[in-house]
C-alpha cells in the first residue's frame, strides 16, 4: 500500500463507520422498544404487588412517560456525547455497569481467542503437513467433533470431569470469594477459574481454525510457486512457514476478524454455565428485564467493536498479502 | 417424676418458637462464633434495598441487612424483633410498640421511634403498593418517646399486626432518606439497616458479600462472620455448586424441583420445605372470563375436574408443595376446610362439558383454547405440557404459547390471554393476599389484580365485611362463606399450595426458625 493513501482511506472508513453505528443505534432503539412489556411492568411482576401509582412512578422515573421520539432524541444526544445513559432498574450508570463487566469478558474471550488461534492453526498446519497419516486423521476427527458438539454440552462435560469427578478445577465463578489473596496467588486463582470456560469457548474456534488452515494449506501446497521453491532446494520447514502458511492465512484472518468482533459481546451461554460475570450475561439479563439503556449500551459497544475489527482486518490483509490493496 | 411425658410434649408444642438456640443445645450442639456462609442468590437482584425493590432475591439478602418490628411463627403469631412488646387497645384502633434498647444502624446512629414513624408513614407509604394499601388506614403515627411508637387507625383492621415483617415494612434510617427522592438516595446503593449483617461488597454478576455487624443489638450475635451470596445463573451449575460443597445453602428457586430427590439422597444435605407460611404462595390456572366458553361456570368446573392436582404436587414438584383445595391456602389464616374445589374426575368433566353444549367433533375436540406458559423455568414448561395432556382427555385442545417474562407480564396485565399460570403470595391473611384476585373493584389492567374479570356481588360483599370486621370470629364467618361460593364458581383453577426447598449442609444450624424462613435475619444461624 502506498503510505500516502492510508490517511484518506482511514478517514473514509471512519466516516462510514460512524454512519453505520448511528443507524445501528436507531434500529436497536426501535427493535428493543418493539418487544412487549416495559421495565416497569417487569418490576411490578417481580415484586408480586402493584398499583397504578406504583407503575406511573416507575415509568416517570425511567422516562417512559415521554413520547418515543423524545426518548430516542434524548438517547441519541447522550450517545453523541458518549453518555450511555442510566439504568434506573439497577440505579447505576450504564457506563459503570459495562466497565464493571468488561475486564471479565475480555479476559475470557481474549484467552479463548488466543488459545483457539494458536492451537487451531498449529493443528491445521500439522495435519496439512502430514496429510493422509494417522495424525492427520486424528486431528481431522477431533476438529469435526469440536465443531459439531454444542457448547453448553462441552461445558457441562468438562465440569463433570474436572470439577465433580477429579475435583481439580472450580466449576463456576471468576475467582475465589472470601479468601484474601494477592500477587501470584490471585493470578493463579483466576487462571484456575478461567481454564474450563476458556476451553469451552475456545474449542469450537480451534476446530474452525484447524479445518480452515488445513484446507487452504493443502490448496496452496499444490501451486507452482511452492514447487519452484522446492525445486530450488529451500528447506521443507521454511517452505511450510514462508510459502504455504503465509499464503494460507488470509481466510484465517477473515475468520479471526469476525471472532475478534465478538470479543466484547462475550458468550451468553458460556458465561451462564460457568457463572462468569461478563457482558454477555449482562445483556441477556437486561433483555429479560427490558433494561433498555443497558441493552442499548451493550449493543452500541459491540457494534463499535465489530466495525473497528473489520477495519483492522482489512489493514492486516494488506500487510500479510501486499497484492491486496486497501480501498474505500 | 411429676411431669408426665405427655405433659412435656404439650409444653414443647405450646412454645415451639422459643426453642431455637435451645433446640440445638438439646442436641448437644453449642452455637459457635465464626465461619462464612457461602450460598446462592438467584436471579441477581437489581438493588439491595428491601423498601425500593420487593423481589424475592432482594428480600432474602436484604432481610439480613434490615429488620422489621416483628417476626412471625409458622402459625403466623407475631414475635418480637425490633419491637420487644406491643399492645392493642380493646377497640382495635390503637397499636403501641415498645422498641428494643441499644439498637443501632450500621452507620452507628441509634435507631429510635422517629425512624419507625418515618419508615411506616412516609418511606413505605411512598414506595410500596402493598404497604400503602394498608397503612393508608393509619390516621396518626407518633413517636411517644424514643422507645415507643403509637399508631392510631381510622377503622379497625384485624390483620394489621401481620404488616411488620422485614419483607413488608423494614425500618430504615430517617437521616439517610429524609428530604431526598427515596428511590435515588445514595443509601439505596449502600443499604444501611439495623440487621446482624452489614453490606460489604457487591461485584455485579459475581457475588454479594455481607459482613458481621459488630454493633448488633443482641449481645454476642450474630454467630457467622460473613455471608456470601454467589450469583450462579444456570440451574445445573447451582446444583453442582451445592453437591460439591462450594455453597452450603440454597433456597427459593435455586434448585429445580426435579433435582430435589437427588439432593435428599445426599447424606450431608438436609431438605426443608417449611419457612414459606408467612407468604403462602398459591398457584393456579388463570382463566380469562372474557374468552368464551370460560365465562360458563360449567366449563370452569369441568376444567377443574380434569386436572389431577396430586400428580402435579407429587410428580412435577416432587412433593414440594401440596395440592390446593380452594382459594385460601391451608397455612393462611381463615382457611375453610369445608370448602373443597371440584375433585379430579374425568367423567364428571366430560358430563359438564356435554351439558354446556360443547360436543366433541370428529377428532374428539370440543373446543380449543390458548395457554401462555409461565416463563419461570423448566418445571413450568412441564406443567403446561401436563395440562395439555390432562385437558386432551376431556376433549379440550390446549394450545401452548411460549413467551418471555416481559411478554408474560404485559399480556397478563392487559388481559391478552386465554389461560396462563400464576402464583400469588397470600401474606397470611385473605384480606391481604386473596381478596385482590376475586373482587370486582380490583378488575384492572395491572398484574396481580383481578385479571380474570370474575365478578360476583356476593363475593365482593363478603370480602368487604371480612376486611372491616374487628372480630376474628366474624371475619371467619364471612371468609368461610366466600370460600364456599368460590369453590362452586371456580373463577380460577387452583393447583398447588407452593413451597420452595431450602437445602443446606447439616453443619449449618437454625436455618428455618420462622414462617418467613430464609428471609429471616440469620442472627442465630451458626456453623458447627
Amino acid at each position: 500500500m502506498e503510505p500516502s493513501r492510508l490517511p484518506a482511506f482511514l478517514l473514509g472508513r471512519v466516516v462510514k463507520a460512524a454512519i453505520v453505528i448511528l443507524a445501528i443505534v436507531v434500529c436497536n432503539f426501535f427493535l428493543i422498544h418493539a418487544a412487549p412489556g416495559d421495565p416497569a411492568s417487569i418490576i411490578a411482576g417481580q415484586s408480586g404487588a402493584a398499583d397504578a401509582r406504583f407503575l406511573a412512578q416507575l415509568r416517570a422515573q425511567f422516562g417512559l412517560d415521554q413520547p418515543l421520539y423524545v426518548q430516542l432524541w434524548l438517547y441519541l444526544k447522550g450517545v453523541l456525547t458518549l453518555d450511555l445513559g442510566f439504568s434506573h432498574r439497577q440505579q447505576m450508570s450504564v457506563a459503570a455497569l459495562l466497565w464493571d463487566r468488561l475486564p471479565a469478558t475480555l479476559l475470557l474471550t481474549g484467552a479463548a481467542f488466543v488459545f483457539a488461534l494458536v492451537i487451531g492453526v498449529s493443528m491445521g498446519a500439522l495435519a496439512a503437513r502430514r496429510v493422509g497419516t494417522w495424525s492427520d486423521s486424528l486431528i481431522t476427527v477431533l476438529a469435526l467433533a469440536f465443531y459439531a458438539t454444542p457448547l453448553f454440552w462441552v461445558g457441562l462435560m468438562l465440569v463433570l470431569l474436572f470439577s465433580v469427578t477429579l475435583e481439580w478445577l472450580p466449576s463456576f465463578g471468576m475467582a475465589s470469594v472470601g479468601v484474601e489473596m494477592s500477587g501470584l496467588a490471585a493470578v493463579l486463582d483466576v487462571g484456575e477459574h478461567l481454564i474450563l470456560p476458556g476451553l469451552t469457548l475456545g474449542l469450537f474456534y480451534v476446530a474452525v481454525y484447524a479445518r480452515l488452515t488445513r484446507a487452504t494449506m493443502l490448496e496452496v501446497a499444490d501451486q507452482d510457486f511452492v514447487k519452484t521453491a522446492r525445486a530450488k532446494g529451500v528447506p521443507e520447514g521454511r517452505i511450510l512457514r514462508r510459502h504455504i502458511l503465509r499464503n494460507a492465512l488470509l481466510p484465517v484472518i477473515t475468520f479471526a476478524g469476525i471472532q475478534a468482533g465478538q470479543l466484547i459481546g462475550g458468550s451468553i451461554l458460556v458465561e451462564t454455565v460457568f457463572a462468569w460475570p461478563g457482558i454477555g450475561r449482562l445483556a441477556f439479563e437486561a433483555l429479560l428485564a427490558r433494561d433498555y439503556q443497558v441493552l442499548m449500551g451493550v449493543f452500541f459497544l459491540t457494534s463499535v467493536m465489530v466495525v473497528l475489527f473489520n477495519l483492522i482486518t482489512d489493514l492486516l490483509y494488506a500487510i500479510v498479502d501486499p497484492r491486496v490493496e486497501v480501498s474505500r | 417424676m411429676a411431669l408426665s411425658r405427655r405433659g412435656l410434649m404439650a409444653a414443647a408444642a405450646a412454645t415451639p418458637f422459643l426453642m431455637r438456640v435451645e433446640d440445638a443445645l438439646a442436641q448437644g450442639i453449642q452455637p459457635k462464633r465464626g465461619g462464612t456462609l457461602n450460598t446462592i442468590v438467584n436471579p441477581e437482584p437489581p438493588v439491595l434495598h428491601v423498601g425500593v425493590n420487593n423481589q424475592a432475591p432482594t428480600l432474602i439478602v436484604g432481610g439480613k441487612i434490615f429488620q422489621g418490628l416483628l417476626r412471625y411463627s409458622a402459625k403466623l403469631e407475631p414475635m418480637p424483633e425490633l419491637a420487644k412488646r406491643w399492645e392493642v387497645s380493646p377497640d382495635g384502633l390503637e397499636y403501641t410498640f415498645h422498641l428494643q434498647e441499644n439498637v443501632r444502624f450500621h452507620d452507628g446512629k441509634p435507631m429510635t421511634a422517629e425512624d419507625v414513624v418515618f419508615s411506616i408513614m412516609k418511606f413505605h407509604m411512598e414506595l410500596s403498593p402493598r404497604a400503602r394499601g394498608v397503612f393508608a388506614r393509619i390516621k396518626e403515627g407518633v413517636a411517644v418517646d424514643p422507645q415507643t411508637v403509637k399508631f392510631t387507625l381510622s377503622a379497625p383492621f384485624e390483620p394489621f399486626l401481620l404488616m411488620f415483617d422485614v419483607t413488608v415494612s423494614a425500618i430504615v434510617p430517617k437521616h439517610l432518606f429524609e428530604g431526598q427522592d427515596y428511590r435515588q438516595a445514595p443509601a439505596v446503593q449502600k443499604p444501611v439497616g439495623t440487621g446482624p449483617f452489614r453490606f460489604a461488597e457487591w461485584q455485579r454478576g459475581n457475588f454479594i458479600r455481607l459482613e458481621r455487624f459488630d454493633g448488633y443489638w443482641k449481645p454476642n450475635q450474630p454467630y457467622l462472620d460473613a455471608i456470601i451470596y454467589r450469583v450462579i445463573p444456570d440451574s445445573q451449575s447451582r446444583r453442582l455448586a451445592l453437591e460439591t460443597g462450594q455453597v452450603i445453602l440454597t433456597q427459593s428457586n435455586d434448585i429445580e424441583p426435579f433435582d430435589v430427590p437427588q439432593m435428599r439422597a445426599q447424606p450431608n444435605l438436609e431438605v426443608q420445605t417449611a419457612g414459606w407460611e408467612y407468604f403462602g404462595p398459591l398457584m393456579w390456572v388463570e382463566l380469562n372470563h372474557r374468552v368464551k366458553p370460560l365465562d360458563d361456570v360449567r366449563v370452569r368446573r369441568a376444567l377443574a375436574h380434569a386436572v389431577n392436582r396430586d400428580f402435579i404436587a407429587q410428580r412435577l414438584w416432587f412433593g414440594i408443595g401440596k395440592p390446593a383445595t380452594g382459594p385460601v391456602a391451608s397455612t393462611t389464616r381463615f382457611h375453610e376446610p369445608g370448602a373443597k374445589m371440584p375433585a379430579y374426575d374425568v367423567e364428571a368433566a366430560k358430563k359438564l362439558l356435554d351439558e354446556a353444549g360443547l360436543k366433541p367433533n370428529g377428532q374428539g375436540v370440543r373446543f380449543a383454547i390458548k395457554h401462555m406458559s409461565l416463563p419461570y423455568g423448566e418445571v413450568f414448561t412441564r406443567l403446561a405440557e401436563f395440562l395439555r395432556q390432562s385437558l386432551r382427555q376431556v376433549g379440550v385442545d390446549l394450545q401452548l404459547e411460549s413467551v418471555d417474562v416481559g411478554t408474560w407480564a404485559q399480556r397478563t396485565a392487559n388481559w391478552d390471554f386465554d389461560t396462563t399460570i400464576n402464583y400469588l403470595y397470600q401474606y397470611g391473611d385473605p384480606t391481604l393476599g386473596v381478596e385482590r384476585s376475586y373482587v370486582s373493584t380490583n378488575i384492572k389492567k395491572i398484574l396481580f389484580s383481578n385479571v380474570s374479570g370474575y365478578a360476583n356481588p356476593k363475593v365482593d360483599e363478603l370480602f368487604t365485611e371480612a376486611r372491616d370486621a374487628a372480630d376474628p370470629k366474624q371475619r371467619q364467618a364471612s371468609f368461610s362463606a366466600v370460600q364456599k361460593i368460590l369453590v362452586e364458581d371456580v373463577p380460577l383453577v387452583w393447583l398447588m399450595e407452593m413451597a420452595f426447598p431450602t437445602i443446606h449442609d447439616r453443619k449449618l444450624h437454625n436455618v428455618i426458625t420462622s414462617g418467613a424462613g430464609v428471609h429471616a435475619s440469620f442472627d442465630d444461624v451458626f456453623l458447627a
